[in-house]
């Protein structure tokens, strides 16, 4: 203890400022986003004073804040029903990604046959296809689902195929000399292999979700059927209730901000031991 | 001047039985290189056993050839007389470490174990047993992104080891390895040998790794690949320090380069690019 304290008092210059650099560098990670997001409601803010804007075209921060209070049963309600819809579409994402991607890498040849239909789905826009979807599916939540699992799928299933066909020539010869199965090499070595490669999709599709989520909705919702946010958001640009689209739109980017933070967090305990990615820097 | 040595002579260590004989065997790839041609080798049971030569002399690839991780062109592979079906449980150390880099060391030194279907509790002793023989007691938590290229080296030896195989085969394990790490793994190395018995062949580039460690060096030659002529290291075992620096030493290694330079020159002529 003695020791590194001595040693900290010794240092010279150079390195006297690198530390201090870091330390200025960590306290403005937090610190100048913070400012700036604030700096921009207050300008937001002197702007409808300023011009004078009515509330019914662009509301006060203030008067933002108060309709999420005010509406708050409504709101959150509403919020609910999108995330189910997006923590549900999220987990099939993740079973028909990961399920399928361990098919593929069960042969060059089935991955071969079916990736481009993955990318077809993919590419085209979940908007022109919903009206196939509605016709066909009659269940209000299962359209919704099929909608957001559409979008959110991908990602994981090209991630995770990627990741599987990753594993070190070496480690799968030594799986080889030990007499693996192929359910032990799947199991012990390219699955884990495949874990970083899993959780870069899944952080793209926990945003895609929800992003899936309220574009199903909004189709949906343009026929009246749904009560997820965006029916809230169309409900209240209908009736120029700008306050409450305000609010329900910070509803909505705070929860994808919040998958994501979660979503990161999760990757990054997983990976904390082994993965360069998620080492913190040493030189 | 291409000289085959069919009968291994007798040598300092390693007249047991016979292990495994490569009769003519050759390995040509779909690009059309002739990797190796018409080797014949005889490894015997206890067999420390050196395949030394230039880049491009096939010895790694005899040694996946030995494994079984590649099968021959031509020639066959002759396990104590019998096909090439019964090759007994086989260690492999790869150049690089080649850990699972999200498991623990424990785990790394269980894997083979566990395809096998023991358990984490019946592995246990035999894993620790492996870990203290290389030196690495109280790492068994550590994962491989903590430890130096020598530990992880060791942690690589303990695996191939764990199955108590018979036959152990090395490529280039320590080339990637600093000097001072390199000699202090030699010696282990060798003391883990004398003390289990098993059988190594051993892929080097090194004359003096070749000379401290093996009782027959096997050098070979390039383009095509093949074995050029074989030495006896008559030095007697346990080799220490006192080997490494000793006259016997030097004569040895002087001679064994001598063969080599002869092998790379026998390359030599309008296929030869000068590397």
């Amino acid at each position: 203890m003695t020791a590194i304290e001595e040693h900290a008092l010794t240092l010279d210059p150079e390195e006297a400022r690198r530390v201090r650099q870091e330390r200025l560098e960590q306290i403005g990670r937090w610190v100048l986003p913070l400012a700036i997001m604030i700096l921009a409601i207050w300008l937001w803010d002197r702007i409808c004073v300023w011009n004078d804007i009515p509330k019914y075209i662009l509301p006060r921060p203030g008067v933002v804040l108060q309709t999420l209070f005010d509406d708050a049963g409504l709101l959150f309600s509403s919020l609910l029903v999108t995330l189910k819809i997006t923590f549900l579409s999220l987990l099939l994402a993740v079973i028909g990604g990961v399920g399928l991607a361990v098919l593929f890498a069960q042969s060059k040849w089935v991955e071969m046959s079916f990736f481009p239909f993955a990318i077809v789905l993919q590419v085209t826009p979940i908007v022109a296809i919903f009206p196939l979807i509605n016709i066909y599916v009659d269940n209000q939540t299962t359209k919704l689902l099929l909608c957001a699992w559409i979008v959110a799928f991908f990602p994981i299933l090209s991630n995770t195929t990627l990741g599987l066909n990753s594993v070190d020539r070496n480690l799968r010869d030594m799986f080889k000399l030990n007499g693996a199965t192929r359910w032990q090499q799947l199991r012990y070595l390219r699955l884990p292999a495949a874990m970083p490669y899993f959780l870069g999709g899944l952080k793209i599709a926990g945003g895609l979700s929800l992003i899936g989520a309220v574009v199903a909705e909004f189709v949906a919702g343009a026929t009246g059927q749904s009560s997820g946010l965006a029916s809230r958001i169309i409900e209240a640009g209908y009736r120029l209730n700008a306050p409450r689209l305000f609010a329900a739109l910070i509803l909505i980017s705070f929860t994808g901000i919040l998958i994501f933070l979660v979503l990161s967090l999760i990757s990054h305990l997983i990976l904390r031991r082994w993965h360069e990615s998620a080492l913190r820097q040493e030189r | 001047m291409q000289e085959k040595v069919a009968q291994a002579p007798a040598s300092a260590s390693g007249n047991g039985p016979m292990l495994l004989a490569l009769r003519g065997v050759g390995k040509v790839f779909s690009n059309g290189v002739t990797a190796l041609s018409d080797v014949d080798l005889t490894i015997r049971e206890g067999d420390f056993l050196s395949l030394l030569g230039p880049s491009g002399c096939g010895k790694s690839t005899a040694l996946r050839l030995i494994a079984g991780l590649s099968t021959p062109t031509s020639g066959l592979l002759d396990w104590r007389g019998s096909s090439s079906v019964d090759r007994p449980d086989i260690g492999f150390v790869f150049q690089e470490p080649t850990l699972l880099p999200w498991a623990d060391v424990f785990d790394n030194v269980w894997l083979p174990l566990r395809l096998k279907g023991v358990s984490r509790a019946k592995a246990a002793p035999v894993v620790m047993e492996m870990l203290a023989r290389v030196h690495l007691t109280g790492f068994e938590n550590a994962v491989p992104r903590e430890l130096s290229g020598g530990m992880k080296m060791r942690v690589s030896i303990a695996r191939a080891m764990v199955t108590k195989p018979r036959v152990l085969l090395m490529d280039e394990p320590f080339a990637a390895l600093d000097e001072i790490t390199r000699f202090k793994l030699n010696n282990d190395l060798l003391e883990l040998w004398q003390d289990e018995r098993f059988t190594v062949v051993f892929v080097t580039h090194s004359v003096f790794e070749s000379v401290f460690l093996s009782n027959r060096v096997v050098v070979m030659a390039a383009r095509p690949g093949r074995v050029f002529k074989e030495l006896a290291i008559d030095a007697p075992y346990p080799r220490n320090e006192t080997f490494r620096t000793s006259p016997d030493y030097a004569a040895l290694c002087r001679q064994t380069s001598d063969v080599l330079i002869d092998a790379i020159n026998s390359t030599a002529g309008p296929h030869h690019d000068g590397h």
